[in-house]
């Protein structure tokens, strides 16, 4: 395992612009951290973002992975580009002709995407606490350690994200392409909620169908955070448990970006059994 | 004799859609020979190398590596391969790429500046892959298939557009490792480059094997005589009245003469010298590659 991962690291590395979008990706995930210094002061009016109660535990959990999330594309460029060039650059042949097995082949990139992954998730975790302890109105234990499922469905996002991605690469072998399929793809999800919702079934049920899109599944993991910050101001001081039932991570939503994450592995692996190269 | 084998291919079938690429094919490879795969374009040579390097589905038939009892992938790090193009990362450096090599196919990386000495790169071992010239990538691959120390090493088409210096240099390189034993298997259109390094050929049409074997035991042939003297005419008399003579030519004064069994030209001349023929010329010759290339494929299509 460590010895496919150091392979996929060589190779991106050297990469040029694999590095300065990985590293573009994680200072920006730092950079979350600056909303904290939004400050308006225009005369009688003034404004913190960070007073606004968007760091308060265990908010900040919500709304610095719901953010982060948007950062994901450099990291799709990333994995796209790493999968599409072995193509373009025919060295996957290279790779088995060496002694590569195909499932290796597939593994070693998949390591990779559990990875960037894991790496985000401790990024994100460790800038969210860092902000909290900063500017949260509360900082007690139970309550600075609570809402943690946020963290585990960032990391799920991003995997099944970042499997879509990988299977993209291998389906369509060029990295421009296969990028344009992406933005197709979540065209395509809409116009097929709107096609069921119109001709096949009622509204109702086809947002319900809707939740098991590949990319509706994944956006669905972490629910915009910004209704729950208003809400947080309109009731004051009373933060209800039944606030917390609605934005909740469900085990159903993690299972179907699992199954999908699943299918995406097994597919690029499929597809690559099958190609002559 | 001791031989080990090193590959066997037993009636391999590939098809794309309903062209079938290769055909039925069935042969081994032993350790310490030299093999060619000769064929035109098109014969499927690089379909059957795919099938062997794991990057080509077969159709039908079955092969296996070394004694069979490893997967095709784990053989390959015991083979060295170079196929069509050389295939590296563009924007890495030879040092780099081989690095990367070496981690795929698990050996150390102690070999890297011994393998570029041999090939002639070590001058350029921090330059970019990308700004190499073709010979140059050739010669990396060459670098890289050794890198293992492989127990066989295969190159398909590896002196395909280079010019007479690159072609000289790759020839020169594969004598060499030839010369220390190791199993060669050379694919390739070109007649000479494989009559000047191999000891066996396979001779590939449209897919389908058309001889197998050695290299001087192509044709049936012992070979004949190229002659000339002063009383052609009685010359050619006596060499149909004589048995061991087949075929007899003449082209300008030059006779050419096909054995049918063997003789030594010493005793063709003493013999002719006897009965008061004297030669202003004698060659004894066996067919080219080419001669019995074209004799092999001309007969298969009668």
């Amino acid at each position: 395992m460590v010895r496919l991962l150091q392979i996929e690291w060589i190779k991106l590395w050297n990469n040029r612009a694999s590095k300065v979008l990985i590293v573009a990706y994680f200072v920006l995930l730092t950079l979350i951290s600056l909303v904290a210094a939004i400050k308006f002061d225009i005369g009688p009016i003034k404004f913190h973002l960070a007073e606004l109660g968007i760091f308060n535990f265990p908010y900040v959990w919500h709304f610095n992975t719901f953010i982060a999330a948007f950062f994901k594309l450099f990291l799709a460029v990333v994995i796209v580009s790493m999968m599409a060039n072995e193509y373009s650059n025919k060295t996957i042949k290279q790779n088995l002709i060496d002694g590569f097995s195909k499932w290796e082949f597939v593994y070693s990139k998949f390591l990779t995407v559990l990875a960037f992954a894991a790496v985000s998730t401790v990024f994100i975790f460790v800038v969210s606490l860092l902000l909290g302890l900063g500017y949260s109105d509360y900082n007690e234990i139970g309550i600075i350690f609570s809402d943690l499922e946020f963290i585990l469905a960032f990391f799920i996002k991003l995997v099944g994200f970042f499997s879509f991605c990988l299977f993209l690469g291998i389906l369509v072998k060029r990295s421009a392409f296969a990028l344009g399929f992406l933005i197709l793809w979540t065209i395509i999800e809409q116009l097929l909620f709107g096609l069921i919702g119109w001709k096949l079934t009622t509204w109702d049920t086809a947002k319900q169908i809707k939740n098991f899109f590949p990319l509706e599944s994944m956006a669905n993991l972490i629910n915009e955070p910004f209704s729950r910050l208003s809400a947080v101001q309109n009731l004051g001081q009373q933060i209800g448990e039944d606030l917390k039932f609605d934005y909740a991570v469900h085990w159903y939503e993690i299972l179907i970006v699992l199954v999908w994450s699943s299918l995406f592995i097994y597919w690029s692996y499929a597809l690559l059994k099958r190609r002559d190269l | 004799m001791s031989s080990e084998t090193i590959l066997t291919i037993n009636n391999l079938t590939k098809k794309y859609g309903h062209i079938t690429a290769v055909k039925d094919l069935s042969f081994t490879i032993e350790k310490g020979n030299v093999y060619g795969i000769l064929g035109p374009n098109g014969s499927g040579k690089s379909t059957t190398l795919g099938i062997v390097l794991n990057v080509v589905n077969k159709t039908l038939g079955d092969f296996h590596w070394f004694d069979g009892n490893v997967s095709t992938h784990e053989a390959l790090k015991r083979v060295g391969a170079i196929i069509e193009r050389p295939n590296f990362y563009p924007y890495m450096t030879a040092i780099q790429n081989l690095k990367l090599v070496c981690k795929i196919k698990g050996v150390s990386q102690d070999k890297i500046e011994e393998k570029l000495k041999i090939v002639g790169l070590l001058e350029r071992k921090n330059s970019k892959f990308r700004t190499y010239s073709l010979g140059m990538k050739q010669r990396l691959a060459i670098a890289s298939a050794l890198l293992n120390d492989p127990e066989i090493l295969i190159l398909d088409e590896p002196t395909n557009g280079l010019d007479p210096e690159g072609i000289h240099s790759i020839r020169e390189i594969i004598k060499k490792i030839a010369s220390q034993g190791t199993t060669i298997l050379l694919a390739s259109h070109l007649l000479d480059e494989v009559e000047k390094v191999c000891s066996h050929v396979v001779i590939l049409r449209k897919g389908e094997k058309l001889y197998g074997g050695r290299v001087d035991e192509m044709v049936a042939s012992h070979g004949f005589f190229e002659l000339k003297s002063e009383a052609n005419g009685e010359l050619v008399q006596l060499l149909e009245s004589h048995n061991a003579f087949g075929k007899i030519t003449t082209e300008g004064d030059l006779i050419t003469a096909f054995l049918n069994q063997p003789l030594k030209s010493n005793e063709l001349n003493k013999l002719l010298f006897e009965k008061g023929i004297v030669l202003s010329h004698l060659v004894q010759r066996k067919e080219s590659l080419e001669e019995q290339f074209l004799t092999i494929t001309q007969n298969q299509s009668n």
